[in-house]
């Protein structure tokens, strides 16, 4: 049997050639910064993702700047949740990944083949997860073989699960899902995408102390990407400061407490 | 026991030399070209799914003539390395010198070591920020490398080429040249491409786009059969 070369996959081609580069081969440190909600959501052209700007250790901010959604290749977007700096050495892994892959056989991987790689991801990171240390993404992209965008979850198990119209994972998720179980609508365009999105952001940070809102004095909103049949774009700050001053606003006329 | 002939290293590295050269000569031509608008990389190639010229990464591109399979293996092994250095160095840490000197190291090994030389010609080619600052090597089968000034021509009949090259482009300035220009021109250069349209199928081509229409860390685009003959019929 003729012995074929390590195909297409970079992370095969580390785990063979070069283990020590994984991102999951160091030992778990207790106390590590934490990056928590993020929600995505299907309309009328795409999906929408969308994740707040904040990470946290126990009861301190870690930071109010990191960026939890990342754009993977141009069909397709990832956010993360769980022990931040594994999370973003993942998403960086599987950028490259999806990229390798192209430049190797010359055409895209189907956005369920990708959902894939990331499971085994997920799946190979399975006991620094059981060490407390777990990562769980959430990815969306534009099919481009079905026409529609997707939404995918994980477990830490590297179970890959199909959602419809939209999900949320972190630890201010069941408050997000709860107002986009209120504020979803079918065939939204992606104006109205974009304001559920940061609302349901918004609601999150309301009752999760480990999401943070719209910040108005340093001038942070949340980082939203927005995935249709042209390719990943990620929305404009000043798309995204008029919709939490807006939301702002309106909470405030409403005068409501709880 | 069978008798050993002495062979001298000459006569050996020349019959090396002159299998591969043999080996080149009767594949298809490439022409590489720095222009304003970018680098332009233009292959005579009848194939569309097996392609001479490659992505390696951000700003680096690869060229190739000689046999598929050897050139294809460096390439992908290209790609491998500099995935591996943006990865666990920095994007912008992968530059075309390293990619080129350790494809030259891998050439000079296997011309030397192995029972046949590879039959490949390479060109690895970085965009800069300007036409001066591109940076455009061509290495040889025996790992021999070359830094070339703005224009790369290998494979077929070179020396011909050559010729024909400097009677089609005379006195122009490829530096301030657009890439349509230059892929019409490289059309009109390579032996068995048809005039206008026709010729269309026959070529691969792709752009490492000084501004980048895509929007994204990667300058390199392919052109589909429709573009080119687009840009063949045009501006004549």
């Amino acid at each position: 049997m003729i012995e074929l070369g390590p195909g297409p996959s970079f992370l095969e081609y580390l785990n063979k050639e070069r283990p020590d580069l994984l991102p999951h081969t160091s030992a778990p440190a207790p106390g590590v910064p934490h990056a928590t909600t993020i929600v995505a959501m299907g309309y009328a052209e795409g999906i929408v993702m969308a994740g707040d700007r904040r990470a946290t250790m126990g009861n301190v901010i870690a930071s109010r700047h990191i960026e939890k959604v990342f754009e993977t290749d141009r069909f397709s977007v990832v956010g993360i949740a769980g022990a931040a700096g594994l999370a973003i050495d993942i998403a960086k892994l599987f950028q490259v990944e999806l990229e390798h892959y192209e430049k190797i056989e010359g055409t895209l991987l189907s956005l369920e083949g990708k959902a894939n790689r990331l499971a085994s991801m997920i799946r190979s990171n399975l006991a620094m997860a059981m060490q407390g240390m777990s990562v769980v993404p959430l990815f969306a992209g534009f099919d481009t073989a079905k026409g529609t965008g997707r939404i995918f979850s994980f477990d830490i198990t590297g179970g890959l699960y199909e959602e419809v119209e939209h999900h949320s994972i972190g630890s201010g998720s069941v408050f997000a899902r709860g107002a986009m179980k209120k504020l979803w609508k079918p065939a939204m365009d992606s104006t109205q995408a974009i304001r559920v999105a940061v609302e349901a952001l918004y609601d999150a940070a309301d009752d999760d102390s480990a999401t943070g809102g719209p910040d108005t004095v340093r001038k942070l909103w949340p980082v939203v990407y927005t995935v249709d049949s042209t390719g990943a774009h990620r929305v404009a700050e000043s798309v995204l400061e008029a919709t939490a001053l807006q939301i702002i606003a309106e909470r405030t006329g409403a005068g409501m407490e709880a | 026991m069978s008798a050993q002939y002495y062979v001298s290293p000459e006569q050996l590295m020349k019959d090396r030399a002159d299998f591969a050269r043999k080996g080149i000569a009767r594949g298809r031509a490439v022409i590489v070209a720095s222009c304003a608008e970018g680098i332009a990389l233009i292959a005579e190639n009848p194939s569309g799914s097996l392609h001479k010229i490659g992505e390696i990464y951000d700003r680096i591109a690869f060229a190739a003539v000689g046999k598929y399979n050897e050139f294809e293996s460096l390439r992908q092994a290209g790609v491998r390395y500099a995935d591996t250095r943006g990865y666990s160095y920095a994007r912008q840490d992968v530059t075309g010198r390293g990619l080129a000197s350790v494809y030259a190291q891998s050439l000079g090994a296997v011309f030397t070591a192995e029972a046949k030389p590879f039959e490949v010609e390479l060109a690895v080619v970085e965009l800069g920020a300007s036409p001066d600052e591109d940076t455009l090597f061509s290495l040889n089968f025996d790992g021999s490398i070359a830094e070339q000034p703005g224009l790369i021509i290998m494979g077929g009949d070179t020396p011909a080429l050559r010729t024909a090259w400097s009677e089609a482009w005379g006195e122009k300035s490829l530096p301030q040249a657009s890439a349509a220009a230059v892929i019409r021109a490289a059309a009109a250069v390579l032996p068995g491409v048809g005039e206008g349209t026709s010729g269309a199928p026959l070529l691969e081509v792709a752009v490492l786009e000084r501004i980048n229409s895509q929007g994204t860390h990667r300058h390199f685009r392919r052109l589909d059969t429709g573009t080119i003959a687009s840009i063949l019929t045009s501006g004549e």
